[in-house]
C-alpha cells in the first residue's frame, strides 16, 4: 500500500555511480537514463531504490521498476519526484511499493485511484492475475 | 465481431468512472490543465482550436449498427450534427464540451466502445484491413490478433508513458490496405508450413521523418507475439529519445541505431520476457477468434448482377470488391462526394449506413483509413437496393481510389497544429477533376492532403502528395509525387517550390496531363512515374 515517507533516520540514497562504486551502501537511487540492470549482481544487498521521476511524463522508470522486479528485487522501489495521483495505480503495478511524491497527494484520491481497476488485462510486476488467466482458469 | 465479457465491461466502467473523476476535479480547479492534458488525451479528448475534439476508437475499423447509430446520436446530442471519420479508422467530433465528454463516454460504453489510448503517447488503437474476413486474398482474418493486442495493449501501465504515441496495424493478406509498413509496429500475419504467425516491421511511421518500417522478425509465434511486442516496446520506453519531440518516434531510434542493432536488443529483451508468462494461451486466442467466425453467408447465391441501370452499374465497378465467398460482394461507401468535406458524415448518413448494415451485411461495418466507410458482407442480389438507398443519402459517389477519393486531415479549419487549410484544397481538386470519365480515365490515383508537418493526410504516401506549409505568413502547398502505403509501399519526392491554393490545383492538373502523354498500356499514374522519373513531370509544372 501506499505510504507517504518520512525520511528521518533513512539511510539516504546515494547515486547510481556512487553505488557502483562503494560497496558498503544499501539504498540507491536510479536516474531516468541510468540501467536498471547495472544494479542486478546487487539485489540482494539493497533495501531501498528509489527511481526518480523528474517530470511525471517521462515513463523510463515504469520499465526500470520491472526489470527490477523480473530480477527478484524484494526490497523497497520508491518512486520518487514528479510523481501524481493519477500514475500512482500504474507505478503500482510496475512494481512501486512507496511512492515519495514532491507535492503531497490528497490520500483519499490516492486510495480512490488505487481502488479504480477491478481486473487487469496483462501481466505485469505486482503480482495481479491478467484477464486471460481469469477466463481460463 | 468482438463481444465484450463481463471483465471488458468492468475495465471500460471502470474508465468512465476514472476520466469523470478527472474532469470534475479539472472543472473544480483541482488539478491544472498541464497535468489534465495527458489525462484527457488518453481519454480521446484534445482541445482544438475552437473546442474540445474528442476521438472515439473503432478498434479494427470494425463495428456493427448498434455502435453505428450511437455515433450518430452522440454527433446529434453533442456536437453538430456529423463526425468525421478518420486516417486511424476512428471517428472523431470537433464541437465538444468538456462537461459532457463524461457522459458520452458512458453513452459509448454502453454499446462496447470507448475512446480509450485514441490520442496521447501511449499505445493508440490498432488499425487493420478493412476488409479482413471478407477479402478474397487474406491467409485469415487478422482482427482476432489485432484483439489479442487491444487487450494487452490496453491500460498498459509500463507504455503509457512513451517517448511519444504508438501505433500499430495488423493485415493478413498481401495487399496492404492499411498502410501496415508506415506503422511504428506493423504486423503481416503469414503462413509457415501451415502455421500462422506474425511478421513484424518496425519503425516506420510518416510525420516530419518518414520512414518504411524495416522487418524485424520475419516470423513471431502466436504464443510469442504478445512477449515479442513488449520487447520492441520495452527497448523504445528506454532508449527512445525524450530530448526532441520531433525525435521521439522509435522510427527515429531505429534509424540511429540500425535495424540489426534494434533487432539484437529486442531478442534479447524477448529472451528474458518470454519468461515471465505474459502470453496467453492459445485457448485465449480462440476464445477471441471464434468471435469473429464468418456470418453464414450462402455461397450458392446469385452471382450475376443486373447492370441494366447505368449509373448503378458505374458505381459497382468502381466501389465493389470481391468477396471470398460467391454470391458476395464487398461495398465500399464513398465518404468523398464533389465538393464535400473527405470523411465527414451527417447523423442521417450515419444512421442510413447503420440501417444497411443491419439489413444487408450482417449487421457489419468497418471504417477505412482512406476515410470511407465498407459493408463487407452483400449478397450481390441486394447490391441494387443497397445502391439505390445510398444514392438517395448523397453516399453513392463512384470514386473509389480515383483522385477524387483524397485522404484530408481537418487542417486549419480546426487543428491547433496545422499550418494551412487542407480541406478548401480537397475541394477544389475535387471540383477541377469533376468529370467521372475524366477520373476514371486516370485510374487509380491516390492524392493525399495534410495541413502539417505532422503528416495526419499521409501526404508522404500519396502517389500524388499535397503538404500545406506556412511561408511568410500564408499558406503554401508543397507537391510530392511517387508515395504508397500500399504493399508497394514508397515514400513520394517534392516537385519543388510550393504554390497558392490555385496554383496547386492547376499544378496536379499538369501532372496528370503529362501523365495521360506519358502512360504506357496497363500502367497506374504511380507504375509510369517510377519508370520516367520526376524529370519529365517537373517540366511540365514549372516549364
Amino acid at each position: 500500500m501506499v505510504e507517504h515517507i518520512h525520511s528521518d533516520g533513512e539511510e539516504p540514497a546515494v547515486t547510481l555511480d556512487a553505488f557502483l562504486s562503494q560497496s558498503n551502501a544499501t539504498a540507491v537511487r536510479l536516474e531516468p537514463d541510468e540501467d536498471a540492470r547495472a544494479l542486478i549482481p546487487h539485489l540482494d544487498r539493497l533495501a531501498l531504490i528509489e527511481v526518480a521521476f523528474p517530470k511525471f511524463r517521462d515513463g523510463r522508470g515504469y520499465s526500470s521498476a520491472r526489470i527490477l522486479r523480473e530480477a527478484g528485487y524484494a526490497g523497497e522501489l520508491r518512486a520518487q519526484g514528479d510523481v501524481l495521483v493519477d500514475q500512482i495505480a500504474y507505478m503500482k503495478r510496475c512494481g512501486f511499493d512507496t511512492f515519495a511524491p514532491e507535492k503531497e497527494l490528497n490520500s483519499a484520491h490516492v486510495e480512490a485511484a488505487l481502488a479504480r481497476w477491478p481486473e487487469h488485462y496483462q501481466g505485469a510486476a505486482d503480482g495481479a492475475v491478467p484477464i486471460w488467466k481469469l477466463r481460463h482458469g | 465481431m468482438y463481444k465484450y465479457d463481463e471483465y471488458d465491461h468492468a475495465m471500460v466502467d471502470a474508465r468512465v468512472a476514472e476520466f469523470s473523476d478527472q474532469v470534475r476535479r479539472r472543472l473544480a480547479g483541482e488539478i491544472t490543465e498541464d497535468q489534465f492534458k495527458p489525462l484527457r488525451l488518453m481519454n480521446g479528448l484534445y482541445l482544438q482550436l475552437h473546442a474540445y475534439m474528442l476521438r472515439v476508437a473503432v478498434p479494427y475499423g470494425t463495428l456493427d449498427s448498434r455502435q453505428m447509430r450511437m455515433l450518430a446520436h452522440i454527433a446529434r446530442k453533442y456536437d453538430r450534427d456529423y463526425g468525421h471519420f478518420t486516417t486511424r479508422q476512428n471517428i472523431q467530433y470537433n464541437w465538444i464540451k468538456l462537461e459532457d465528454a463524461p457522459a458520452i463516454l458512458e453513452d459509448l460504453a454502453s454499446v462496447e466502445m470507448h475512446a480509450i489510448q485514441t490520442s496521447g503517447n501511449c499505445i493508440r488503437n490498432i488499425s487493420s484491413d478493412q476488409w479482413a474476413g471478407a477479402a478474397a486474398d487474406e491467409i485469415t482474418d487478422p482482427r482476432p490478433w489485432a484483439e489479442l493486442l487491444r487487450q494487452w495493449s490496453s491500460f498498459h501501465p509500463e507504455f503509457s508513458y512513451l517517448p511519444r504515441k504508438f501505433k500499430i496495424a495488423v493485415i493478413a493478406a498481401n495487399e496492404d490496405r492499411a498502410a501496415m509498413r508506415l506503422h511504428d509496429i506493423g504486423i503481416q500475419i503469414v503462413d509457415k508450413d501451415g502455421q500462422h504467425g506474425a511478421a513484424f516491421y518496425v519503425g516506420g511511421g510518416m510525420g516530419r521523418t518518414p520512414m518504411i518500417a524495416p522487418l524485424i522478425k520475419d516470423f513471431v509465434p502466436l504464443d510469442d507475439m504478445l512477449s515479442y511486442a513488449e520487447a520492441c516496446l520495452r527497448v523504445y520506453n528506454r532508449y527512445g529519445r525524450r530530448d526532441n519531440i520531433y525525435k521521439a518516434r522509435i522510427k527515429i531510434l531505429i534509424h540511429e541505431l540500425g535495424a540489426d542493432e534494434y533487432r539484437r536488443q529486442v531478442e534479447e529483451e524477448f529472451k528474458h520476457v518470454k519468461s515471465l508468462g505474459i502470453d496467453p494461451p492459445k485457448a485465449e486466442f480462440d476464445r477471441i477468434a471464434a468471435q469473429f467466425a464468418p456470418p453464414p453467408l450462402d455461397a450458392s447465391a446469385p452471382d450475376a448482377i443486373d447492370r441494366s441501370d447505368p449509373d448503378f452499374a458505374v458505381w459497382v465497378d468502381q466501389n465493389v470488391a470481391a468477396h471470398k465467398v460467391s454470391g458476395h460482394a464487398i461495398v465500399n461507401i464513398s465518404l468523398k462526394p464533389i465538393g464535400g468535406i473527405p470523411g465527414d458524415a451527417s447523423s442521417a448518413q450515419i444512421d442510413l449506413m447503420a440501417d444497411l448494415a443491419e439489413k444487408y451485411s450482417h449487421d457489419e461495418l468497418r471504417v477505412t483509413h482512406a476515410q470511407n466507410i465498407v459493408l463487407p458482407h452483400v449478397r450481390k442480389a441486394d447490391l441494387y437496393a443497397v445502391w439505390q438507398a445510398l444514392d438517395a443519402a448523397g453516399l453513392a459517389t463512384p470514386n473509389l481510389d480515383l483522385i477524387s477519393d483524397i485522404i484530408a486531415c481537418p487542417g486549419l479549419d480546426y487543428c491547433s497544429l496545422a499550418n494551412a487549410r487542407s480541406i478548401p484544397v480537397a475541394q477544389k481538386i475535387a471540383t477541377r477533376f469533376s468529370d467521372l470519365g475524366r477520373q476514371k480515365e486516370l485510374g487509380e490515383l491516390k492524392l493525399k492532403i495534410s495541413g502539417c508537418i505532422n503528416a495526419c493526410g499521409h501526404h508522404h504516401a500519396g502517389h500524388i502528395g499535397i503538404l500545406g506549409v506556412d511561408r511568410k505568413g500564408t499558406e503554401n502547398y508543397q507537391l510530392s509525387l511517387g508515395g504508397s502505403g500500399a504493399e508497394d509501399v514508397s515514400l513520394g519526392t517534392i516537385t519543388g517550390p510550393g504554390f497558392d491554393e490555385d496554383g496547386v490545383v492547376d499544378a496536379i492538373e499538369r501532372v496528370t496531363d503529362k501523365y495521360l502523354a506519358e502512360r504506357t498500356e496497363g500502367e497506374r499514374f504511380v507504375d509510369t512515374f517510377r519508370r520516367v522519373g520526376m524529370a519529365p513531370f517537373k517540366e511540365a509544372i514549372y516549364g
